[in-house]
C-alpha cells in the first residue's frame, strides 16, 4: 500500500489507515466522491481531497446537509464515503441517516471517527457512545468497527464495495494490532482470535485489544476464555456467537459504548432466544462520558481489560448446568 | 465591576496568556478560536453584563452562551478571572475530574449559563432563554458568541428567524468572524459572505466592529443594547483575527487545535506578559 508495509500501518490510528485506503481506492474507482463537514482534515480523508479535489465536496460545518446530500450522490449511481466524528452522523444528522439513506436503502458509506471516548477530553458532547443503538435500530444498515489499523484497511476496502448503506466506526488514536498475520476480511464473518472453552469475550472496535489481555489474565488463572472479534455489529455473525454459547456456556461482551442497545444487547438476544447461557455486558452502565485523558476516563468508567475480566468470571458463576 | 477600555485591554492581554499556558501545560486545545474571541469575552464579563459571580445562579442575571463551545479554552480563564471560581484551578483543564476540559458544562463550571460543544445549538437554547425571562418579566440581555464556521449550521438560520418573529430583543448575536474554521479559510470551505446583509435580511439589527478593537467592542455591546429597543434581535459581526496575541498562530487556521513549543510560550510570555 502506496509503500507501506504493514508495520508501518499497524502504528497508525485507524482514521490514518482509513485515509490511506480510501486514497487508493480513489485511483480505482472514479465513482468514489467524498463528502466532508469542515473536518476533512481531522477524518483523515485529506489526502484524497488532495489526490481527487475535483471528487470532494466540504460542506463547511453542516452536517445534516451532507448525510442528505450523500442520499443525492448514491441516487445519481455515485458512491459517496461521507466522513465526521461520530456523534455527528449518528445523533445530529439522525433523521437524515434513517429517512434519506436507510429508509431508500441507498449507497453511502458513513465512514464515523473519533467514537466511543477517543476524544475523551472533549466531554460528553463529542463522545459517540449511542451510535451503534441508533444504526443498529435502522433497518438497511450495515455497521462495522474493525479493530486495529490494518484491519481499518481491509474493512474500507469491503465497506465500499458492499452494496447498501454501512456505518463504519473508527477511534482517534493509534490502535494496538490484534489481528496476526494476513486473513480475509468477511462483512459479517467474525474472527475468532484466541480458542477458549469457559468463557466468549465477544468483543468489537478497540475494545477487541482489551478482551484479549484478559484472556491472557484469565488463562494465567487457569480459565480458558476464547475471544471473538466481532468486527461487524449489524448483521450479526449469529452462528459464532450460537456456537460460542454452546461451546463455552457463557459470554462477556465488551465495547466502548452504551451497554444499551450496542453489541452486548445484540448478542443477548440471539443468545436469549435460541441457546439461553449467562451474557455479562461490559460498556457504558447508563451514564455520559466523561472528560479527562482517554486511557484514565475507560478505567474509571469500566471500559478495560480488568472490567472484562471481572464480568468474565461474573458470567462463569452464574453458568448454567 | 465595570473596567474601562484600557483596563479591559491589560485584562485581555492578561486572560490571553492564561489561556496560551493552560493549553500548553495540558498539551493541546483550541488556541485560534479561544484567542479571536478573547476581547468579545473580556468586555462582556468585566464591563457589560449584569452578574453577581458572589450569586452566580440569580434569576434576574444576563446570560452567557459560548455556543462555539471548544473556544473553552479562552472562556474558562475569564470566569475563573471574574471570580467564579478560583485561578488555581487553571491547570487542571482537561484532567481526570476537573471541572473543565476542552467544551464547557453548566454543572460543573460555575458561572457557565449552558453546556456546549456541538456547534449550531447555542443560538436557538438563547432563542429560548430570551423568551423565558421575557415571560417572567425580567429585562436580562442573552449574549450568544458564535463561531463563523459554526454559521454554516441550519439551526442558526431557524432561531434567527425565530427571534425575529417573537421579538427578540434581548437577545444579542456575536459573530467572531476570525474567517477560518477546522479545514480552512472559511471562503475556501463555504462562504459565508454577504453576512451583514444574510442577518438584515433575516429581521436582525446589525453592528459590525473590529472584534479585536477594546473600544469598538465596548462600543458596539453597549449600542447593541440601545438597539434592542426597536423591538429586533441584535447582531454584531466582529471581525476578528484567529490566534489574537500569540503572533505564531495569528491568522492560520492551523492553529484551531494545537500546542504551543516551548519557545512560542516564551515568545506569548514576552508579548503577553510585560508591561
Ligand atoms: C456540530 C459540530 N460539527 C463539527 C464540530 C467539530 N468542530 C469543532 S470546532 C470546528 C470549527 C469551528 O469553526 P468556527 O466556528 O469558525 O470557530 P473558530 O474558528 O472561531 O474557532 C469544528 C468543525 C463540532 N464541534 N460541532
Amino acid at each position: 500500500m502506496a509503500g507501506l508495509s504493514m508495520a508501518d500501518i499497524e502504528k497508525m490510528s485507524a482514521r490514518d489507515a482509513f485515509g490511506l485506503a480510501l486514497s487508493e481506492i480513489g485511483a480505482e474507482n472514479v465513482n468514489v466522491v467524498l463528502l466532508g463537514a469542515d473536518a476533512i482534515g481531522s477524518t483523515r480523508a485529506a489526502g484524497f481531497a488532495k489526490r481527487f479535489p475535483d471528487r470532494t465536496f466540504n460542506f463547511g460545518i453542516a452536517e445534516q446537509e451532507m448525510i442528505s446530500a450523500a442520499a443525492g450522490f448514491a441516487a445519481c449511481g455515485k458512491i459517496p464515503v461521507a466522513t465526521a466524528y461520530g456523534f455527528l452522523i449518528s445523533l445530529r444528522a439522525c433523521e437524515q441517516v434513517r429517512s434519506d439513506i436507510c429508509y431508500p436503502n441507498l449507497n453511502v458509506k458513513l465512514m464515523s471517527t473519533h467514537t466511543g471516548l477517543t476524544m475523551a477530553e472533549a466531554g460528553t458532547t463529542h463522545h459517540s457512545t449511542e451510535d451503534i443503538a441508533i444504526m443498529r435500530s435502522f433497518a438497511n444498515m450495515t455497521i462495522v468497527a474493525p479493530s486495529d489499523s490494518v484491519e481499518t484497511v481491509k474493512a474500507v476496502r469491503a465497506v465500499i464495495d458492499y452494496p447498501g448503506p454501512v456505518y463504519l466506526r473508527m477511534g482517534r488514536g493509534e490502535t494496538e494490532s490484534v489481528n496476526r498475520g494476513d486473513y480475509e476480511f468477511v462483512i459479517g464473518k467474525a474472527i475468532t482470535l484466541r480458542e477458549g472453552t469457559a468463557v466468549t469475550i465477544i468483543a468489537c472496535g478497540i475494545m477487541v485489544a482489551e478482551a484479549l489481555k484478559a484472556a491472557a489474565k484469565l488463562s494465567s488463572e487457569g480459565v480458558s476464555a476464547r475471544v471473538i472479534n466481532m468486527h461487524t455489529i449489524k448483521p450479526l455473525d449469529v452462528e459464532a456467537v450460537l456456537r460460542a454459547a454452546r461451546e463455552t456456556g457463557a459470554i462477556v461482551t465488551a465495547e466502548e459504548h452504551t451497554v444499551i442497545g450496542g453489541l452486548g444487547e445484540a448478542v443477548a438476544g440471539v443468545v436469549c432466544e435460541n441457546s439461553p447461557v449467562p451474557v455479562v455486558k461490559v460498556g457504558l452502565n447508563d451514564c455520559y462520558g466523561i472528560i479527562g485523558p482517554e486511557d484514565m476516563v475507560k478505567q474509571r468508567l469500566g471500559l478495560d481489560a480488568e472490567s472484562i475480566f471481572k464480568a468474565a468470571k461474573k458470567a462463569i458463576l452464574h453458568k448454567v448446568d | 465591576m465595570k473596567l474601562t477600555v484600557s483596563e479591559l485591554e491589560c485584562k485581555a492581554r492578561e486572560l490571553r496568556l492564561d489561556s496560551i499556558e493552560m493549553i500548553a501545560q495540558a498539551g493541546g486545545g483550541h488556541l485560534g478560536g479561544s484567542l479571536s474571541a478573547m476581547d468579545i469575552m473580556t468586555a462582556l464579563y468585566f464591563n457589560v453584563m449584569r452578574i453577581d459571580p458572589e450569586h452566580p445562579m440569580k434569576a434576574d442575571r444576563d446570560r452567557f452562551i459560548l455556543s462555539a463551545g471548544h473556544k473553552a479554552a479562552g472562556y474558562v480563564p475569564v470566569l475563573a478571572a471574574r471570580g467564579y471560581f478560583s485561578r488555581d484551578l487553571l491547570p487542571t483543564f482537561n484532567k481526570l475530574d476537573s471541572r473543565f476540559g476542552m467544551h464547557p458544562d453548566m454543572h460543573k463550571i460555575p458561572g457557565c449559563d449552558a453546556s456546549t460543544g456541538s456547534l449550531g445549538h447555542g443560538l436557538p437554547v438563547g432563542l429560548g432563554m430570551a423568551l423565558a425571562l421575557r415571560l417572567d418579566g425580567f429585562d436580562s440581555k442573552v449574549f450568544v458568541l458564535l463561531g463563523d464556521g459554526e454559521l454554516h449550521e441550519g439551526t442558526n438560520w431557524e432561531a434567527a428567524m425565530g427571534a425575529a418573529q417573537h421579538k427578540t430583543s434581548s437577545l444579542v448575536a456575536i459573530v467572531d468572524y476570525n474567517k477560518c474554521s477546522m479545514d480552512g479559510p472559511i471562503d475556501q470551505v463555504v462562504s459565508l459572505e454577504p453576512l451583514v446583509d444574510k442577518w438584515k435580511s433575516f429581521g436582525w439589527e446589525t453592528i459590525r466592529i473590529d472584534g479585536n478593537d477594546m473600544a469598538q467592542v465596548l462600543g458596539a455591546l453597549k449600542e447593541a443594547a440601545d438597539r434592542g429597543n426597536r423591538g429586533n434581535p441584535v447582531v454584531i459581526v466582529a471581525d476578528t483575527v484567529k490566534g489574537k496575541g500569540a503572533a505564531f498562530a495569528e491568522g492560520d487556521y492551523r492553529w484551531h487545535y494545537g500546542c504551543p513549543s516551548e519557545d512560542q510560550l516564551a515568545e506569548a510570555r514576552t508579548a503577553l506578559g510585560g508591561e
